[in-house]
């Protein structure tokens, strides 16, 4: 069991080593981003802000301006909705090098209740031009994007989680920006799943494979730019597709998906995520049992679709 | 550069302002009036810029947080030579690297697109403690306006400025009293002239831990010693308090709020080059007579 936050903090002190220009911007939040391993072992690399999260995006932007390499590390909720304006005007149109650390994403944020939960992120944020949208799936692959995404140049919304969770990337996995990963083949039923969801994704084909469906599972690590094409391939090689995501239904992964095949492939589909709600304060089976992620969700979702065929 | 010479140089601004927004049929005038004699004083005196280079990294940044007004930015890069001063009458045209606001993806000279109004110190406070963490000496300036500072932005970034002593950066606020619309009178809201609430902007900078200078907006020395004395600042952010009208040079234009924006007549554009060329007149003379 490793942290997507933990991977966050020992990475970003090597991307520090690594590169003379990164730097992370911090809005008091250190602590529980995990970014205080920078603070400690690279002082001049780490700029606390305040509890001033506009001004963070805004001072980000000046530093990508001048070809500093920040990372803004905030909570997925602060930067996706109360930051929306100063990453579309300084960030996003202009397409500075700026990387958004989004912690606490999804519902499982430590018992905060909705005001830090935001349930529609990928929506906002994949909408907006020139962004990238990266969700992994765990504590390995958040290292790897992070890596990767040290070489990119433009705007990056990366989502984290903040708990320890399974691992299923491998430790010498080389992230590639755009491309979907085939986890598990299948012909009945195609899977497809971003972020931390998809290890309850995995959990539920083993489920239905002993059912008797055989489901393949496709993990979208960068939901923008989207793998278009093996999202096609995935509906094309199955008979339906369930998408899953520790998000509203509206907009995210499955918007994304669904947009794809209705243009390229028609595809009996149904989406599983928050279904027009916020989450709640609670512990994080409680949570994910309430809003119908978990994987007997899942197993139950595919089901369902299955026999409506 | 004579003072004289500069003087003149903010209404050759506003004569391009005129003649592009007649031409664009609507645009910003009047906080661009305000700001004109500040900004041929930047561009042809203060900043430490290189048209040829528009990108060479050792520049002085210039952000005009006030972006509605980025047809004065444009017409004093124009004159600088950043680009020929024809194109100023593609402003706001389709496919014009003259957007309505600065965007800085378009037109080499500006350092950072504005618009959305209180955004941008912050990227100044970034671009400050990029110069200090790049150990270059450039130095940040950037301008606001005094409606602008009603954004709670504003004042994120004056702290976080102050606390890191960032001398490298100057704020300049034009202290013209009006906005779009404002704030009633003792006549509620009858009449063209209204007064912001900002009373007392000097204490407030004080009190988030900056050096506040005084200054007329108008008067180019008195301005650039400003500057000079920013410049000197070492210990503190500075923001330059410049006194100035709003609409300033034209005399149906000042401090009336409805000039802030809208489009300019055939009879208007006329009468305010009339004005332009009247007040230039005994200038030109004691130019041409030095
Ligand atoms: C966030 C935001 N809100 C509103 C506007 C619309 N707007 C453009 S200019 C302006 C008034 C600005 O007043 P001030 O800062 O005093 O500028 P000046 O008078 O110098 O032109 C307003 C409300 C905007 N551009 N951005």
């Amino acid at each position: 069991m490793l942290a997507q936050r933990d991977s966050f903090g020992e990475t970003i002190v090597d991307l520090c080593d690594l590169d003379p220009r990164v730097v992370l911007l911090d809005g008091d939040l250190a602590n529980s981003t995990k970014s205080d391993k920078l603070a400690s072992a690279r002082p001049d690399r780490f700029f606390m802000m305040g509890i001033a999260e506009q001004n963070l995006v805004g001072v980000a932007a000046g530093m990508a301006s001048v070809g500093l390499k920040p990372w803004v590390a905030s909570f997925a909720a602060f930067i996706a909705t109360r930051d929306l304006d100063q990453i579309r005007v300084v960030v996003a149109q202009p397409k500075l090098n700026v990387r958004f650390a989004a912690h606490y994403s999804g519902i499982l944020t430590g018992y905060t209740g909705r005001t830090h939960q935001v349930v529609n992120d990928i929506a906002i944020m994949r909408s907006l031009p020139n962004m990238v949208v990266v969700a992994p799936c765990d504590a390995v692959e958040a290292r790897a994007a992070m890596f990767a995404l040290n070489d990119y140049e433009g705007p990056v919304y990366l989502r984290l989680t903040r708990d320890p969770a399974g691992v299923v990337t491998a430790a010498d996995h080389r992230f590639e920006l755009g491309h979907a990963l085939l986890l598990r083949e299948g012909s009945d039923i195609g899977l497809i799943s971003t972020g931390g969801q998809t290890l309850r994704v995995l959990d539920a084909a083993e489920t239905l494979e002993r059912d008797n469906i055989s489901a393949m599972v496709l993990h979208v690590p960068t939901i923008k730019p989207l793998d278009v094409d093996a999202v096609v391939a995935a509906a094309a090689a199955t008979r339906c597709i369930l998408t899953c995501e520790e998000h509203s239904v509206f907009g995210g992964l499955g918007g994304a998906v669904a947009e794809v095949l209705c243009e390229r492939q028609p595809t009996r589909m149904q989406r599983l995520g928050l279904r027009d709600v916020d989450g709640e304060s609670g512990p994080n089976d409680a949570l994910i049992e309430k809003y119908g992620l978990s994987s007997a969700h899942v197993v139950k979702a595919a089901k369902e679709l299955w026999s409506s065929l | 550069m004579t003072v004289d010479e500069l003087q003149r140089l903010g209404n050759d601004i506003r004569r391009h302002v005129l003649r592009a927004v007649h031409h664009a049929g609507a645009g910003h005038i009047g906080g661009v009036f305000s700001a004109a004699d500040m900004l041929a004083a930047l561009y042809f005196s203060e900043l430490r810029i290189d048209p040829q280079r528009p990108h060479l990294e050792s520049r002085d940044r210039f952000i005009l947080s006030k972006g509605h007004c980025g047809i004065g930015l444009y017409a004093v890069l124009a004159m600088r030579g950043y680009f020929p001063v024809d194109e100023l009458f593609t402003f706001d045209a389709i496919d014009s690297r003259l957007q309505g606001h600065p965007d800085m993806t378009k037109l080499p000279g500006l350092d950072m697109s504005t618009g959305s109004l209180g955004q941008g110190l912050s990227p100044g406070v970034g671009m400050a403690l990029g110069a200090r963490f790049l150990h270059s000496d450039f130095q940040t300036w950037v301008m606001i306006g005094d409606g602008e500072t009603q954004e709670g932005q504003i004042w994120e970034a004056a702290f976080t400025a102050a606390r890191y002593q960032l001398a490298n950066l100057t704020a300049i606020l034009d202290w013209n009293h009006l906005q779009q619309f404002g704030w009633p009178t003792s006549q509620g809201y009858a009449g063209v002239a209204r007064r912001d609430p900002t009373e007392s902007p000097a204490q407030k900078w004080r009190a988030f831990g900056w050096n506040v200078i005084e200054c007329d907006g108008h008067d180019v020395a008195d301005f650039r010693r400003a500057c000079d004395r920013a410049r000197r600042t070492l210990d503190r952010p500075t923001l330059i308090l410049a006194r100035t009208i709003k609409g300033k040079g034209i005399s149906f234009m000042e401090n009336d709020y409805t000039w802030h924006s809208r489009p300019i007549s055939d009879e208007d554009l006329a009468a305010a080059l009339g004005e332009l060329d009247r007040a230039d007149e005994p200038q030109r003379t004691r130019v041409e007579r030095s």
